[in-house]
């Protein structure tokens, strides 16, 4: 929040208070979300946006080429990707969907070095996956929120960086900043069990982004959340793909939410997995929930549908 | 306290298994009893009758099962009402067997998280050092047991050590058993979690393997301080020990001391009982501490 110009700070402050007089009897869960988007908007961190611009080199940041994977298991092998070509540009979103079993999130792990794959090449941030691992590159949230119990929330963001070695000012600081960002600032102190799944998952997104990766992995986030909370939250992590400007690989099997998120969706079909149309998605910036019923928003998402049939993905 | 609070609390039912067993308990004395105890009133002048009998088999200076009262009564005399400092007294002998314990349970449960680390940590240890531990366990103690008291005194180690090593010997292996799941309790999003941010295995190991294998621990523990007490019996049965619950129940026997070897038990069955709940309170302590949901 620091440098900050005390204009914009008051402007959001009152907006947030705005929000917060017309939510009066919503209680705590109902305010606390509207509440973040305030925070997030605020976060637009003019400085931080340029050190990332400055600092980026190369425009790919992943690249994959004729890359697959097979799986050895007791039934002989599975093919779980093939043939996949793809290029991920530096400040994209893009996301990647299709049915279960279409090796979405086998590719985004292979991205991670979680997985190996079996031929091809695949470059992350101008080296291999495994070096960018090394190098710390990514930040990766998983589908479950993978919170440590018996950590606190603010120790669970700072989780990352004590392994990394930040020293313990830096890192109280970075948990406040990132905690505030998705809008949990005051539960510091709470466990995980006294938080609802949202939350909880919130908390998880604000450690992926503690130790401030360039790029963000993120394996259906928000698929165990119920709609109205996966809203909230997709449209928070918009607010701060805009305002940090990161790359965010995406995996999701909500048509609605690659569409909304996105400025690139990656349609993907299963047995072999494999990458059937790449769809640009070019909505406004800044947009909301409410451009869901744009004439735009549904031209897009007909088109995945049209391309997740093409995969055969709608076949019995 | 109310009739309500008796029923709902856990008095009423504890109450009523001490009745039933102490029914059980008296009847058993009077069955066991009674034969030697008719002849002995054969022997006398007098004619006798059933209740003579029932008295006599409560009473007996040297019964095959002594009452809970003699055995009571004997507690109460060897404990309260005997020097503290004094080898007669029971708390001194129960002193010695939980020292020896307690040793042998820190060096049980310190080897058996070692073993477990290793286990866990290192390939050939996984496939190599199981199937040595689980036969370990397979020879009896009461055999192995003099011949390290003996192997040990040659060498000149006597006193608690040889105990706490018997002790040891048995207990680590619960630990191991249980530390071996603890440590591999993670599941695989938290491991890849750790992956991401490419942490040394040090770093797993004191960040995510040992909290997630603390409820794990303390079951393991539970199991392994009781194991140790006996542990800690049994090796002072063979080593001609005067001191400790082990040489209490020993002399007992040689001395046909059936009440004396009662209340050894009862001494031995309360130590354990300490030690147990011990182990649940820290158990307690560092659960909350970890955040642990109530």
């Amino acid at each position: 929040m620091a440098g900050l110009d005390p204009a914009i700070r008051n402007s959001a402050r009152s907006l947030d208070a705005r929000i917060k007089s017309g939510h009066d009897k919503g209680g705590e869960w109902s305010r606390r979300p509207v509440e973040g988007i305030g925070r997030w908007l605020l976060a637009a961190d003019v400085p931080e946006v340029q050190a990332v611009t400055e600092g980026s080199t190369a425009a790919t940041v992943v690249e994959i080429r004729d890359l697959s994977l097979v799986f050895q298991t007791g039934d002989g092998p599975v093919a779980a990707l093939a043939d996949i070509d793809l290029a991920i540009g530096r400040g994209e979103f893009v996301s990647f969907i299709g049915p279960s079993g279409c090796g979405k999130t086998t590719l985004l792990r292979v991205i991670a070095d979680l997985e190996q794959p079996t031929g091809g090449t695949i470059v992350v941030n101008g080296v291999s996956p495994n070096e960018a691992r090394l190098a710390r590159a990514y930040g990766y949230v998983f589908q479950a929120p993978a919170l440590y119990p018996w950590r606190n929330v603010a120790r669970n963001v700072t989780l990352p960086l004590e392994i990394i070695g930040f020293d313990p000012g830096l890192r109280a600081a970075r948990a406040a900043k990132y905690l505030a960002m998705v809008g949990l600032e005051g539960f510091e102190r709470k466990f995980p069990w006294q938080l609802s799944g949202g939350m909880q998952q919130r908390v998880s997104i604000a450690r992926a982004l503690g130790f401030e990766p360039d790029l963000l992995l993120m394996d259906e986030p928000f698929g165990a959340l119920d709609e109205i909370t996966r809203d909230r939250l997709n449209e928070q992590l918009l607010r701060l793909h805009e305002a940090t400007g990161k790359t965010v690989v995406f995996v999701t099997h909500s048509i609605a939410e690659a569409v909304f998120l996105s400025s690139r969706i990656v349609v993907m079909s299963p047995r072999p997995g494999r990458i059937v149309e790449t769809i640009d998605s070019d909505l406004a910036r800044g947009r909301t929930l409410d451009a869901r019923e744009s004439p735009r928003f549904l031209d897009i998402a007909h088109k995945v549908r049209a391309a997740l049939r093409a995969g055969h993905s709608y076949d019995d | 306290m109310t009739t309500k609070s008796l029923v709902a609390g856990r008095a009423l039912p504890l109450a009523t298994v001490l009745l039933f067993v102490g029914v059980l308990w008296y009847l058993g004395a009077i069955f066991l009893n009674a034969p030697r105890v008719r002849e002995q009133l054969d022997r006398g002048p007098q004619a006798w009758t059933t209740a003579d009998l029932i008295a006599g088999t409560w009473s007996m200076e040297r019964p095959v099962l002594p009452t809970p009262d003699q055995v009571l009564a004997e507690f109460w005399k060897t404990t309260a009402g005997t020097k503290i400092a004094s080898k007669r007294n029971l708390l001194y002998h129960a002193w010695i067997t939980a020292s020896a314990t307690g040793l042998g349970f820190i060096l049980g449960g310190l080897l058996g998280i070692g073993l477990a680390v290793g286990i866990v940590h290192v390939r050939t240890l996984d496939r190599s050092l199981m199937p040595w531990i689980i036969a370990s366990q397979t020879i009896p103690i009461l055999a192995i047991g003099p011949m390290i008291i003996i192997v040990l005194g040659n060498i000149g180690v006597t006193g608690v050590i040889p105990k706490a090593i018997i002790s040891g010997y048995l207990s680590f292996f619960p630990v191991t058993i249980g530390m071996v799941k603890g440590l591999r309790s993670p599941d695989p999003l938290q491991l890849d979690l750790m992956r991401t941010y490419n942490a040394s295995a040090s770093q797993v190991f004191r960040k995510l393997r040992w909290p997630s294998s603390m409820p794990f621990l303390f079951a393991s523990l539970k199991v392994s301080v009781a194991i140790s007490l006996i542990g800690a019996i049994v090796g002072e049965l063979p080593s001609g020990a005067t001191a400790g619950l082990g040489a209490r129940l020993l002399s007992g026997s040689y001395y046909g001391q059936t009440i004396q070897i009662w209340s050894a038990l009862l001494m031995a069955a309360l130590l354990g009982m300490a030690m147990v709940y011990g182990v649940g309170g820290i158990e307690r302590i560092a659960l909350r501490r970890m955040g642990t949901r109530p």
